[in-house]
């Protein structure tokens, strides 16, 4: 440095003093000629494969634009009301006739669900929305997820109607249930779950139906009962994708223990499990379901089908979840293992605490995976005879006289539907991730 | 293999309970379905024209009039019935184990399921046949010209059998491209993926009707098969089965004597001049009596939804999307096969 200094005198005379001012960059070098040039021409052989993909995007949007922006809604008074009224209007323009969707939204949302009741599901499904927020997003202040504790039963309620008192009571157990976990807990983790379950099984099937008689007998709170034939639509994608996935995600964490047990039983059973259930197919088991348990039950058992393919569906995605948590345990670095044992926590404790928080973390995209797969999957229902989105599309609307021939307006409307969920879902996780990463990376 | 047994020995034990019971329900599903209030009947999971939901979940077409006659006579009212929409498949066990009372599904009379599958047929509402459509541009006039074609067929139905048969008598070949919803099969024809499809000629015509422009497609002149369409119900209960025929030909016959939804009042409000008439609305004589039901039966069916005839009309007439001409359901005095017993 000092030498530069001492030199500054001795300038050679030829060296430009001043700062020449900065020219632009040619303009092959930048915005968005450079951008063009550098991604989408940048050889020859690039440049035709975007000049043909180009032409495909041209192709495809010149079908799809007039199609969608040409497609006639149509009003409630007016109609048009049938696909022939449709073609009327267009008068052979091209465009989708998405009055369909207009005229038949209930049924594609609710199935046949009762006209007069359909302010039900539709409060239970934003009660849904604000049972899941405290659940999704943990900074939400925490009472409020006493209400996702009470939804499950508001929703029931809600959606079979019936008397009130049944809901009641079954929380009524839930808490019983409780009470004996928290008794038992101090002795063994284990043995307060099993506590809980014996306690809530028991008061479910000697108690709840005789009680909620009486009471609904000395003050009738009731709500018109829908049978479960009723729902369909959308709501029932909704019913037992939501339903079988909370329920298969606590079911899965057992599965996943249970096959790293030492205990050769219990590791046997959870084997043997998985590996059949992954071994069928969902459309197997769902037929299962349907038909054959009719063959093992009485002949006037009344063992409603929502509740058979609740158990099936979820049965089936804790296999493939109790795998994903599997592969998250077997990520984790041993030191986590014997670092709990080093510091004497038990082993219920040492999951709880240090083994499962970890390895659930890692297992998020594997398991939302099967979330969205699963979500996907209840459309398999509409073939043993419920309605679902797809079902109402295929087997009823379809083909009724007056939308007969209409095809892709209907089950674009439930592509639609379907990627709002699953996308939502993915968007979900990820932030999700993002949230969770304590690494350094 | 120890288990396998059991298994098996308490699915047989459950069957023969199941049969037990639907026996022993056997001769009272009349009075059952007095009981109840409602009428369960079988119907098609959704078929153009014959079983469709419109957009207030009410089922219409001209299977479910069907259901609701019977509703009609038994009940004096046509509202009064539970559907059950059946799939294909599971059409016959449903019947079979008493779920429902009685099967209207678009349901061919064939031999083997009146005997083997122990099912009671009780009439004909819809003589089809199953027949070809296929693009006029092709030239093609008779079903014999189509050696080598691609045929769009609905997977495991009779119709697949049919025209197995059909090109093997002729000494021809094909080439099947399967499809498993009417919808689906409409979709592959327009798009070219076959040549010709060949279905029931009542759907036939509903597909075609469909089309945005149905004079570019012709229905071939054969008609390969007989597909008597008819309502059945459980062997082992004749009264009830008795029941279910004398609704459906009270239909008929209302159209052959020209009793209509229009005049039935004045008709059943004072005995006529046609002792027949008389009798079919219980203005004389006692067979409502006979079959357990009230005098009045025939005239309660012809008000829910008018005769044979209007229903045709009202759901797959001429007149409609789907634009059927009577055919071969004529009355017999018009040169059909529609010929109801005499009401005696």
């Amino acid at each position: 440095m000092a030498d530069l200094s001492t030199n500054a005198g001795k300038v050679a005379p030829f060296v430009q003093t001043e700062i020449i001012p900065q020219s632009p960059p040619p303009v092959t070098e930048t915005g968005i000629i450079k951008w063009v040039r550098e991604n989408l021409f940048s050889s020859i052989p690039n440049g035709l494969m975007t000049l043909i993909a180009l032409y495909v995007i041209f192709q495809l949007l010149s079908l799809v634009v007039p199609w969608l922006m040409n497609g006639v809604w149509g009003t409630e008074g007016e109609g048009p009301n049938s696909l022939d009224e449709c073609r009327q209007r267009l008068e052979g323009a091209t465009g989708g006739c998405f009055a369909v969707i207009r005229e038949r939204w209930q049924q594609l949302l609710f199935g046949n669900y009762p006209k007069d009741e359909l302010w039900r599901p539709t409060v239970t499904f934003f009660g849904l929305i604000l049972a899941a927020l405290p659940v999704m997003f943990v900074k939400l202040p925490a009472k409020l997820r006493l209400f996702t504790l009470v939804f499950p039963f508001v929703a029931f309620w809600l959606l079979w109607g019936g008397t009130i008192w049944v809901p009641i009571l079954f929380f009524g157990a839930v808490i019983l249930g409780y009470i004996a976990y928290s008794k038992l807990v101090g002795n063994s983790f284990f043995l307060g779950v099993l506590g809980f379950l014996a306690v809530v099984a028991l008061t479910a099937f000697f108690l709840i139906g005789p009680i909620s008689s009486v009471l609904n007998g000395i003050i009738p709170i009731e709500l018109s009962g829908v049978e479960s034939r009723q729902i369909g639509g959308f709501i029932l994608n909704f019913i037992l994708g939501i339903t079988c996935v909370s329920l298969s995600i606590p079911l899965g964490i057992v599965l996943a223990l249970g096959r790293q047990s030492d205990l050769p039983i219990i590791k046997g059973i959870c084997v043997v499990f998985i590996e059949f259930i992954r071994g069928v197919p969902l459309i197997t088991l769902l037929f299962v379901a349907s038909v054959m348990l009719a063959y093992f039950l009485p002949p006037n058992a009344n063992f409603d089908i929502m509740i058979r393919v609740i158990i099936m569906i979820t049965l089936f995605a804790a296999a493939y979840i109790a795998e994903a948590i599997r592969g998250g345990l077997a990520a984790l670095p041993k030191g986590q293992y014997e670092a709990a044992d080093a510091l004497g926590l038990d082993y219920w404790q040492a999951m709880r605490l240090i083994i499962l928080p970890q390895a659930l973390k890692i297992s998020i995209p594997s398991i939302v995976n099967i979330a969205i797969g699963l979500f996907k999957d209840t459309t398999l229902v509409s073939i043993i005879s419920m309605v679902d989105l797809l079902g109402m599309i295929q087997q009823r609307i379809f083909n009724t006289t007056e939308w007969f021939g209409v095809y892709w307006e209907l089950l674009g409307f439930a592509a639609f539907l379907f990627f709002i969920i699953c996308y939502g879902i993915s968007q979900y996780s990820q932030w999700l991730e993002r949230q969770l990463a304590t690494d350094h990376r | 293999m120890k288990k396998n047994v059991f298994l098996s020995a308490l699915a047989a034990a459950a069957v023969t309970a199941t049969g037990a019971l639907a026996d022993g329900h056997g001769g009272a599903t009349l009075a059952a379905v007095k009981d109840r209030g409602s009428l369960k009947c079988g119907i098609s999971t959704g078929l153009v024209g014959f079983a469709s939901q419109d957009a207030n979940d009410e089922w219409e077409g001209f299977d479910v009039a069907v259901c609701r006659a019977v509703a009609a006579a038994v009940l004096g009212d046509p509202t009064a019935v539970e559907f059950r929409p059946v799939t294909n498949k599971e059409r016959f066990e449903v019947l079979n184990s008493g779920d429902i009372d009685m099967l209207s599904r678009n349901t061919t009379w064939t031999f083997s399921r009146d005997v083997d599958l122990k099912l009671e047929f009780v009439g004909v509402n819809y003589y089809d046949g199953q027949g070809f459509m296929v693009p006029k541009e092709l030239g093609v006039s008779s079903a014999k010209d189509l050696d080598g074609a691609p045929v769009c067929i609905q997977s495991g139905t009779t119709t697949e059998l049919n025209l197995a048969d059909f090109f093997r008598t002729n000494n021809i070949s094909y080439q099947p491209v399967s499809i498993t919803t009417a919808s689906e099969a409409q979709q592959a024809y327009l798009a070219g993926r076959c040549a010709v499809y060949t279905t029931d000629a009542s759907g036939l015509a509903a597909t075609r009707a469909s089309f945005e422009n149905p004079e570019d497609h012709v229905v071939l002149p054969e008609i390969i098969s007989k597909e008597p369409l008819g309502p059945l119900v459980r062997h082992g209960d004749s009264e009830w089965g008795d029941v279910v025929r004398w609704s459906l030909n009270t239909l008929i016959a209302a159209e052959e004597l020209g009793i209509t939804s229009a005049n039935v009042g004045e008709l059943s409000a004072a005995p006529t001049e046609n002792p027949e008439i008389n009798r079919l609305l219980g203005t004389e004589g006692n067979l409502g009596e006979m079959l357990g039901l009230p005098a009045d039966f025939g005239a309660a069916i012809i008000q829910a939804d008018g005769n044979y005839g209007e229903i045709f009309e009202k759901y797959i007439g001429e007149n409609t999307p789907i634009g059927l001409s009577r055919g071969l359901n004529a009355q017999w005095t018009d040169g059909g096969l529609l010929y109801a017993p005499p009401f005696r």
